[in-house]
């Protein structure tokens, strides 16, 4: 049992916690509505198995290029499978590629970024070197050619979209982070004789979350639009594993005439997501960190 | 002034020399050789007709010898011949890079005259109406896909003019009309995108520029608004955007990868793609060499467009 003055302490947290909630609506609407866009996707991720009304790969050629009924909601594919189906399951693809990328992606260029900030001489070279390096590739070309040398598959794509992530995000946090090195705090814990690591992990790192979070939101939607281009040029997920980009591949484009649906369901799922990512983006970026430029 | 522009130039070689090292080892770890895909893993060929056709290519040499003669090569300004047609890599470009360029030039055209003027309103009208609907309108353009956009303008296309977009390229100056025809329509789906990323940018620098001192002086001097927003605001808030847009720009020459597979035109993002799954190593080393030394090329250019757009900027 909770005594009366802990009770109170807890509502008061709860009742705070809500009024963040509700105070970051009614500032950034757009911001909200993304929120809730996203939430909407993830449900759908999550209990696909519960949502999906038909088998997302079985194919069943008795009900080819069915348009939109109340069977098949968003009609059926040149495999006769629904394509609703496999909508509900491609959020799962996406999401899970997304969300990976771009943390593993965010947090190693934070890290990155702060190690070179912290160092500065030849390490903060040499990190900025190897950027200058990774940063000359064109995005799309750099991961193209890494799949091609890993493979395709849902892991493989992962790693060909985090590499390229982690130069532009040790950018933006080596910039914060290099203002933040002279800081008292920052000093006064070197004086006391703070080990590197020390400084890193708990003055610096901290520190840098505003322009982590902002980064790691704008790159959610970069990392689905990424995964979908490399699905549709046939060099990311593989078939039959349900992803947006690998439906507008192939019969969506050839029998764009015969089933217009083929063609809009997917890149619909794409644009929503990747439309919902970027303002919730950018109301966490006004939020918390309004002077940064994405 | 000139020694910074120097060393800024050579500061440019260790980029493309680490370039040159990732595309190389990256390319090599594909599996698989151009040798091997085109006579297939079976027993139909003997093992000393593969033998002698890897000779051919230089690719019986170990592999750092390798890498010296292409890194040599490109030194003396030699792309060597492309594996897969037997003519030379420049020759191949550069049939192809006419279109490329065309449509880059025009995707950037469609940007700016978008980006200036919306991303200024916006701004101007900030958290008004007409900012919400330029936000709505850019970070829409942001999450379309341009080659999702290019499926349905095709479609749009068939379905409203009975148009598909023509198997043969046809260069402006031999026919212009039929030119811009065929063009525009790629144009506006990459530059869509092109000109959201651009208004985005145009917006918050000025909305960061209206914000000085000297805006106010220039208000509190009696100059007519509009003036005051053209004048002292979007000229000093056009740095980034000029940033913007060269970078975007440059990714363009190497980075239509997919625009062009949709309107099936045969440019260099299109090569791109074949080069890498025929394994034609001469030609994706060439063209992944390109579009970084365009990318720092267009880095170099932007940082002289800043000394000449912002006369505090002076580099040592």
């Amino acid at each position: 049992m909770q005594t009366g003055l802990a009770q109170e302490a807890t509502l008061l947290r709860k009742a705070h916690r809500q009024n963040i909630v509700l105070r970051f609506v009614r500032r950034y609407p757009l911001g909200a509505f993304g929120a809730g866009v996203l939430l909407v996707f993830a449900a759908a991720a999550v209990f696909a198995d519960q949502l999906a009304p038909h088998d997302p790969i079985a194919n069943n050629f008795a009900v080819m290029f069915r348009p939109p009924s109340p069977e098949y909601p968003l009609g059926t594919d040149n495999f006769g499978r629904d394509v609703l189906s496999r909508i509900i399951f491609g959020a799962r693809t996406a999401l899970l590629v997304a969300f990976t990328s771009s943390f593993v992606g965010a947090t190693l260029g934070a890290l990155l970024g702060v190690i070179s900030a912290h160092f500065g001489g030849w390490v903060d070279d040499l990190i900025q070197r190897i950027t200058d390096v990774i940063l000359a590739f064109p995005l799309i070309i750099l991961a193209l050619a890494m799949v091609a040398a890993l493979g395709t598959g849902t892991l493989n794509v992962i790693i060909a979209i985090t590499i390229p992530m982690i130069p532009r995000v040790s950018r933006v946090i080596r910039a914060s982070a290099l203002a933040l090195r002279e800081m008292p705090f920052v000093e006064a814990a070197r004086a006391l004789g703070a080990s590197d690591a020390r400084i890193i992990l708990f003055h610096l790192l901290p520190n840098v979350v505003a322009p982590y979070l902002v980064m790691l939101t704008a790159f959610l939607g970069q990392a689905i639009l990424l995964e979908a281009s490399l699905s549709f040029l046939g060099l990311g997920v593989a078939e039959p594993t349900p992803a947006w980009g690998l439906m507008l591949r192939g019969a969506a484009t050839q029998f764009a005439e015969r089933a217009p649906w083929l063609a809009l369901a997917p890149g619909m799922a794409i644009s929503l997501g990747v439309f919902a990512f970027n303002l919730l983006g950018d109301a966490l970026r006004d939020a918390l960190d309004p002077r940064l430029r994405l | 002034m000139q020694r910074y522009l120097i060393s800024r130039l050579l500061m440019t070689i260790p980029t493309l020399f680490g370039v040159a090292v990732i595309t190389f080892i990256l390319l090599r770890l594909i599996p698989g050789d151009i040798v091997m895909l085109r006579y297939g893993t079976g027993a139909l060929v003997s093992e000393d007709v593969l033998r002698a056709e890897r000779a051919r290519y230089g690719l019986d040499k170990p592999l750092h010898e390798q890498f010296v003669n292409w890194l040599w090569g490109l030194v003396r300004g030699d792309l060597g011949l492309s594996m897969w047609t037997g003519k030379p890599v420049a020759y191949e470009v550069a049939i192809r890079l006419e279109l490329t360029l065309q449509l880059a030039i025009m995707a950037t055209i469609i940007a700016v005259t978008l980006a200036i003027p919306l991303g200024t309103l916006a701004a101007v009208k900030q958290n008004t109406w007409v900012d919400y609907a330029v936000r709505v309108f850019s970070i829409a353009g942001l999450a379309m896909p341009s080659f999702w956009l290019g499926i349905l303008m095709i479609l749009l296309l068939l379905i409203f003019f009975r148009w598909s977009p023509p198997v043969v390229f046809t260069p402006f100056w031999k026919d212009p009309l039929a030119n811009l025809t065929q063009l525009i329509w790629p144009a506006l789906a990459v530059g869509y995108r092109y000109s959201a990323v651009s208004t985005r940018m145009m917006r918050s620098a000025l909305l960061e520029v209206l914000r000085e001192d000297y805006i106010r002086t220039a208000r509190a001097k009696g100059l007519v608004e509009y003036l005051v927003i053209i004048r002292h605001g979007v000229r000093n808030a056009l740095l980034p955007v000029v940033t913007v847009i060269g970078l975007e720009f440059a990714f363009l020459i190497g980075g239509l990868v997919v625009t062009e597979q949709v309107f099936n035109l045969n440019g260099l993002g299109k090569l791109i793609v074949e080069a890498i799954s025929r394994r034609d190593y001469t030609m994706t080393q060439a063209l992944i060499m390109l579009s970084a030394a365009v990318f720092v090329f267009v880095n170099f250019l932007l940082d002289l467009c800043y000394m000449w757009l912002d006369p505090r900027i002076r580099y040592r």
